[in-house]
């Protein structure tokens, strides 16, 4: 067998070269999952909140949820300026995005203490916002017919809030839990000697919210939500005739009530009987959807 | 130009280039200077590592830290003491009330939501100019949190790969890019800032100003990933805020300043480094200007600066000199 001699083919340098190859594909295989992983990691906290699985209350003034997912910053500046630390930010495992600011009114509402809705001012993306652009449309009922008066400045000139859209509406959920409607008084620290929710209350201070607890309340009739409410107009005790043919009072919801979530915090029964439903919008036949 | 187009380039992810030896690229100065130290052998570079090595300096270590420190305590005591001179939290703050939002948090939000207001608009631009004074991503190395508690766990990792328990597993510094890119789609897509859920910045931002929770598990997950797995992995390959604060560095006229001259190419400084590939340049034969910057990949933290025992590094700002 004649023929060209093969060309020796050096054996030091593909070795090396191999080598090299081998370690390059081995990075970037790594780099591979590393990528797949992080985005995992990273989708995994966004789709529960994405699906919207929990109803939050997010603070007044807020954008509809896809809006105000999409441009809150999550630097928590509305929860620095609330006088009774009613906004807290979401944490991994709530399902309300991480950082994002919602308040839990149960343990402690809004109760407008500051006056002026400071939150919406110190929001730096307009996540919560005054006025609402033109093209954010505002959902049917989630406008509020007029501006909603504060109680506490019921006599100032200016005695509305600036806020144009409700947070959520206020449903007697438990009509039979109801201290009104069972004709119960009730006396006493509204939620026991616990509880560390604060409220402003006009003849203690107007500026400095103090402990519920520490305001005990003495009423023949149990009317807290009504007179503890801060909006004037959002909700009243109406007289109905029960089905023992005996007259019973309960608390009806107004289309002026923004969804504060006062009449929640307040409400003296364990669960309450009235509950915010967060993002709901009013019905013309004073049914909340 | 070039230069400034490779370092962008090797920011992204490129390798750095070696110059030609023969191409004309290595400047006549720094191949006298080069020829220099060949003969100059009264100088005895042994005897300054050693030096060095026994009294290590950590100047500007210590007043970064104290940088780092004070910035991050100003946060929690304006909530804290409510002395309200800086509100917020690293994303977006007020400082003595002028609003303050970082660049990559605007990004996203940008992205997701597709509006944005004149504060906003303000807040973003004021940091944009504070960063490209400050040099871009000194922001890394002076004020971010995660930085700091990456850079003391490091120590661990490099003990554990000294006694050869661990191994530093290196990742394509590209990936970092693609992040970047993926983070931005994923925003403009989903319509939520979905980098935010994962960013153990602002996670560790506001549990130092509004109380620790839950998210700080995944901060604690990735300090295990980088002590046991890969060194300074999420400063190095994943996070898309060092990256946009590099571009913005690509014009800051703030940086480490390397010369020639006194170098012995020993590469004590690439062994401290967070991104050894800007300080390529030290390697001998590399350089091809006598004084050069650093790429804007550095994150301005100094350690180089302490580390060098020849004063080969210093930090630099362009055109300052030809001002005074």
């Amino acid at each position: 067998m004649s023929g060209p001699e093969p060309t020796p083919v050096p054996r030091l340098k593909p070795v090396v070269s191999a080598e090299k190859a081998r370690r390059a594909r081995r990075k970037f295989i790594r780099s591979a999952v590393l990528l797949s992983g992080m985005l995992g990691v990273s989708l995994l906290g966004v789709l529960p909140v994405l699906r919207m699985r929990v109803k939050r209350l997010r603070p007044p003034g807020a954008l509809d949820e896809d809006d105000f997912l999409a441009s809150c910053i999550k630097c928590g500046q509305c929860l620095q300026v609330c006088p009774v630390s009613a906004i807290r930010l979401g944490d991994l495992d709530e399902g309300t995005g991480i950082g994002v600011p919602y308040i839990a009114v149960r343990e402690q509402a809004c109760d407008f203490s500051c006056d002026a809705v400071q939150c919406v001012l110190a929001c730096p993306t307009g996540a919560l916002i005054y006025t609402k652009p033109d093209f954010f449309p505002v959902r049917k009922g989630a406008g509020l017919a007029k501006p909603p008066v504060l109680k506490a400045r019921a006599d100032e000139q200016e005695p509305a809030l600036n806020l144009h859209e409700r947070m959520g509406l206020a449903r007697l959920v438990r009509p039979e839990a109801c201290l009104a409607v069972q004709g119960k008084g009730f006396s006493g620290p509204a939620r026991g000697v616990a509880f560390k929710g604060r409220m402003r209350y006009m003849d203690v201070d107007r500026w400095k919210p103090i402990p519920v607890r520490d305001h005990p309340y003495e009423r023949e009739l149990c009317d807290l939500c009504v007179t503890e409410c801060p909006i004037d107009d959002a909700i009243a005790l109406e007289a109905f005739t029960d089905t023992d043919g005996r007259r019973r009072f309960r608390p009806v919801v107004r289309e002026q009530c923004v969804g504060c979530g006062v009449c929640e915090m307040i409400c003296p029964v364990e669960p309450t009987a009235i509950e915010i439903e967060s993002r709901a919008v009013w019905k013309m036949n004073g049914e909340s959807v | 130009m070039r230069r400034f187009v490779e370092g962008f380039l090797c920011m992204l992810g490129a390798e750095p280039k070696k110059p030609g030896q023969h191409s004309g690229q290595i400047s006549e100065e720094v191949c006298r200077i080069m020829e220099r130290k060949r003969e100059d052998k009264s100088r005895i570079k042994e005897h300054l590592h050693e030096e060095a090595r026994r009294q290590p300096r950590h100047a500007w270590r210590n007043r970064r830290w104290a940088v780092l420190a004070a910035v991050n305590l100003l946060f929690v005591f304006s909530f804290w003491l409510d002395i309200q001179v800086l509100e917020g939290a690293l994303t977006a703050s007020r400082f003595v009330g002028f609003h303050l939002i970082d660049l990559n948090a605007a990004l996203q939000v940008m992205l997701a939501h597709k509006h944005i207001i004149v504060n906003f608009v303000v807040g973003t631009f004021t940091v944009f100019l504070l960063w490209v004074l400050l040099g871009g991503r000194s922001f890394c190395s002076w004020v971010c949190p995660y930085h700091l508690v990456s850079e003391l766990t490091e120590k661990i990792h490099l003990a554990l790969v000294r006694r050869k328990i661990v191994t530093d597993h290196e990742f394509h510094r590209g990936a970092r890019t693609v992040f970047w890119v993926l983070f931005a789609v994923l925003a403009f897509v989903t319509g939520y800032t979905v980098f935010e859920t994962i960013s153990p910045v602002g996670i560790l931002s506001r549990a130092l100003i509004y109380g620790p929770g839950l998210a700080l598990a995944w901060v604690f997950l990735l300090l295990l990933f980088e002590v046991f797995w890969s060194r300074r992995a999420w400063c190095r390959y994943v996070c898309p805020i060092g990256l946009t604060y590099g571009v913005v560095g690509t014009i800051s006229p703030l940086q480490v300043n390397y010369h020639v001259e006194p170098c012995f190419h020993e590469g004590d400084c690439r062994k401290v480094c967070l991104v050894p590939h800007v300080l390529d340049v030290t390697i001998k034969g590399r350089a091809t200007e006598a004084q050069m910057g650093l790429g804007p990949d550095c994150t301005r933290c100094g350690l180089c600066v302490d580390a060098c025992p020849t004063g080969a590094l210093h930090f630099k700002v362009k055109g300052l000199s030809k001002l005074l």
